[in-house]
């Protein structure tokens, strides 16, 4: 029996493929009496046309509001009645339909997202319901420092006109220009089986999940949707720096970044290290060592990198009192130079790479996680092994290799720093 | 039956140390991971006027070295063992985490014993924590929502410390000093006061002859609380309205609610799961999105009509009676006026006519699934034992999904009709204006 004590080995998951190109992951797990389910499309606002961005985030919102034979409130009864919470999620490549459910209701709320997935209708009451709610949000979006930060820093390191510096959400012109037709033929042309992801993980034989999930996408036809790669951002040769007023807000928000290297790119994994020793490791490597430890000017500052197609960013945070910016953009000057000149110290270098082996488990834990994981590693075609290779991959990456990531992209010179927050 | 279907928290076991110092052990062999958390029974609840905020600022300072584990050493001693480490403070509790492969369990007791003990206050870090709080306090301040909840709470409570935020007022964290830091650590911080959780892939007998050796030399001592002057019952509707510079309006309504260990708080759990959909009881948990609530009766009332974007309840189990508050943001272009009087319409209706079988069933069946959703990793385990533990006492959780499932439709009917009444109620607006 595959259960609890493959778990604790590690994953053991069943991967099949449809005839139409649905992927189907199953990890049977018996930790808890509940099951995960995640049906992801290779579909995002990379896909939105380029005068339109939003198109690929209203789809999402409207996806689960009406289908052929399920009203928006049939679905909602389904749903409600069984304390299921479905999520719906865009990001730049990715529409996923994700929730947790109870062993019993496995078969039914599987079919329920396969309906969804397949048939949505895209009603126009309920479009029209889904943009006023999408206006509020990006609202809320462009009155929260934070977000304007980061939005504003994507602006500098690709432009509007790179599918990375696209709003997922668009903007309020889209969002009111965007027509159910939009939604429909979005739809129709990328949430097609071809794209599909589905995986399964929790209190359920693998094999039954395999077939149920056959059952309920086998029978489906679509297109192939086509994907063409993301094109490099330009190469930054100066520096960059924006700064945007915000009335009434007590702290400013800063986002310092670059642009990095793409998720397959075979250095990506000293970048991985090289990024959490600048700004994870503990709670917040270096910067927040210097920024909140020793100077005591910010309740957070760390970095992220973003495993992406294309080059995702390397994405520095920290939120400040406004008489304090100053002083946190040289300090973080200062910890990107440093280790872009020197990079890490030896212990540094053992003790990152100790902790992301060792994190492992833990990224393994929930059957969400699983879930989550074993998308990705199919997103990447990085292997149904690939939580055993991790470790490996990671304990080859060498001092060399992280010196030269952080002598490629640490340089202040070519940072971009976008600031958000109240008027000097 | 599966072998997941026996709840996980079936078979604790609860040894007390000779110093007062409570433990609860529970074996999870699901993953090679321990979670470790310690809890100390003192909060923002506790806190006088004048040191609102100190019991978050005291927790920030136990993570700024020990006599033994120097401040730039923390780091690194779980994470050699892919760990991670945390803490939080909210009214009723102070606690502070570790979850790692359970080969690091010796030092995750071993960071716990010393937090306990020997933490250094060094007076130099006092002072560079006080602007990282202050700088915590300020983001918060930028969201509006948050900032119209501070104002709503301290308006709803008058006496009760509970009307201050966790954080504390700002002239309080200018004013105080390291030994108001340092004596509420001393006060607080002794095995009596404090509850340890050991969750995971350990070995019980293990772990007990592990926390003697580590916790056993800690002397105990008595714990004095400042007694926690009662609410004062309210009789008639409060408002607040805070204007500033903002893009969208938030309306919250808050009554009075009951403390975890009244019976009346399994109703209202129930009546708040028909209004807003079931949450859960985990707050370790309760970031994780929106609850199933699209059959809810708020949702239908105003989002479905198009009213507002978003509604919520908050409904959290804490030691004393506190706040069930619901919050709505509104929808662009929809003014505050409408969106409350609606609000407050679905709410006389439930308060009238109390809920239909159907929604009682529908909002046991969420809650159920809730109970089993929170409990899906060692960390959230653990949480949940010494969450409760802390602020309702022993024995409790264990009887949460049967108090949930022997609540009836009258008790819900008399929990609408006793709590949910104009005069007990407050209400606040964050109006948007225009930047100036």
């Amino acid at each position: 029996m595959t259960s609890i004590q493959t778990l604790s080995r590690g994953l053991d998951p069943l991967r099949t493929t449809l005839d139409n190109g649905v992927v189907i992951l199953a990890q049977e797990s018996r930790a808890v009496a509940a099951i995960a389910l995640n049906a992801t499309f290779f579909a995002g606002s990379v896909h939105d046309a380029e005068n339109l961005p939003g198109v690929a985030y209203l789809t999402r919102r409207t996806i689960d509001r009406g289908t052929a034979i399920r009203s928006a409130d049939d679905i909602a009864a389904t749903l409600d009645d069984r304390g299921v919470s479905l999520r719906t999620a865009v990001t730049r490549h990715t529409l996923s339909l994700s929730c947790l459910c109870l062993p019993e209701d496995f078969d039914e709320v599987l079919a329920l997202i396969a309906d969804i997935a397949r048939h949505a209708v895209f009603p126009e009451l309920e479009l029209e319901k889904q943009r006023q709610e999408a206006i509020t949000s990006l609202r809320e979006d462009q009155d929260d420092p934070a977000r304007v930060a980061y939005d504003t820093l994507l602006d500098l390191l690709y432009g509007r006109d790179h599918p990375y510096g696209r709003r997922v959400k668009g903007g309020l012109e889209a969002l009111e220009a965007i027509t159910r037709t939009h939604l429909v033929d979005f739809h129709r042309r990328r949430l097609t089986p071809s794209s599909l992801k589905v995986a399964v993980s929790g209190d359920v034989s693998a094999e039954s999940a395999v077939a149920s999930a056959e059952r309920a996408f086998a029978d489906w036809v679509g297109p192939v949707a086509e994907n063409e790669p993301i094109a490099p951002p330009q190469d930054r040769r100066s520096r960059s720096c924006q700064s945007i007023a915000m009335p009434g807000k007590a702290q400013t928000d800063i986002a310092y970044g670059f642009a990095a290297v793409r998720r397959l790119d075979p250095r990506y994994y000293a970048y991985w290290v090289m990024n959490d020793i600048l700004g994870q490791f503990g709670l917040g490597g270096r910067l927040a060592e210097n920024i909140r430890e020793r100077q005591g000017m910010a309740y957070y500052a760390y970095s992220t990198i973003e495993p992406a197609e294309g080059e995702g960013a390397l994405v520095i945070h920290a939120g400040v009192a406004p008489e304090n910016v100053a002083r946190t953009i040289e300090a973080i000057d200062t910890e990107v130079r440093l280790l872009g000149r020197e990079g890490p110290t030896v212990n540094e270098l053992e003790e990152t790479r100790d902790s992301l082996i060792g994190a492992i488990p833990r990224m393994l834990e929930t059957n969400e996680s699983i879930a989550d994981f074993m998308l990705f590693a199919e997103q990447f075609a990085l292997g149904l092994d690939y939580h055993h290779r991790l470790p490996g991959l990671l304990q080859q990456v060498t001092m060399d290799d992280v010196k030269e990531a952080a002598a490629d992209i640490l340089n202040p010179a070519r940072a971009a720093v976008a600031i958000a927050g109240p008027p000097s | 039956m599966s072998p997941a279907a026996a709840p996980v928290t079936s078979n604790v076991r609860r040894e007390v140390l000779s110093n007062g110092l409570t433990v609860l052990v529970q074996e999870l062999h699901t993953a090679p991971l321990a979670s470790v958390w310690c809890w100390y029974r003192v909060g923002s609840g506790d806190e006088p006027p004048g040191l609102t905020g100190i019991s978050h600022w005291v927790e920030h300072m136990n993570f700024k070295g020990t006599e033994q584990i120097p401040r730039d050493r923390i780091k690194g001693i779980v994470e050699k063992f892919g760990g991670m480490w945390n803490g939080y403070t909210w009214v009723d509790q102070t606690t502070y985490l570790e979850t790692a492969s359970s080969a690091a369990l010796d030092q995750m007791l071993f960071i716990e014993s010393q937090r306990m003990s020997a933490s250094l206050f060094d007076a130099a870090e006092c002072e560079a924590e006080r602007t990282v709080v202050i700088s915590e306090l300020q983001g918060g301040e930028n969201d509006p929502d948050q900032v119209l909840d501070i104002e709503l709470t301290a308006t709803a409570l008058q006496t009760h410390p509970y009307r201050h935020p966790t954080i504390g007022w700002l002239h309080d964290l200018r004013s105080m000093t390291r030994a108001h830091l340092y004596d509420h650590y001393r006060r607080y911080y002794v095995p009596q006061n404090a509850t340890l959780v050991v969750v995971g892939d350990v070995d019980t007998d293990d772990v007990l002859r592990k926390v003697e050796a580590y916790f056993e030399p800690i002397p105990g001592c008595e714990v004095k609380h400042y007694e926690r002057p009662e609410e004062r019952p309210q009789d008639a509707e409060r408002r607040v309205l805070v204007e500033r510079e903002g893009a969208t309006g938030y309306v919250k309504i808050a009554y009075p609610s009951p403390a975890a260990g009244d019976p009346e708080f399994f109703a209202l759990l129930v009546l708040d799961a028909v209004l807003t959909g079931a949450k859960g009881l985990s707050l370790w948990c309760a970031f994780r999105g929106a609850p199933p609530q699209r059959k809810s009766r708020l949702y239908t009332a105003l989002v479905g009509r198009g009213l507002a974007s978003m509604v919520s309840g908050a409904l959290l189990p804490t030691r004393d009676p506190f706040l069930y508050t619901l919050s709505f943001t509104a929808a662009d272009g929809v003014a505050l006026r409408a969106l409350e009087d609606v609000a407050l319409e679905e709410i006389e209706r439930v308060r009238t006519e109390g809920v239909t079988p159907q929604e009682l069933a529908r909002a046991k069946r969420q809650l159920k699934a809730r109970l089993v959703f929170e409990n899906d990793s060692v960390t959230s385990v653990a949480h949940q034992l010494g969450y409760f533990e802390t602020i309702a006492g022993a024995g409790y959780l264990e009887q949460i999904g049967s108090r949930i499932a022997s609540v009836t439709l009258d008790q819900v009917g008399e929990v609408a009709r006793q709590r949910l009444v104009a005069q007990k109620r407050t209400v606040g607006w964050f109006r948007p204006m225009a930047p100036r």
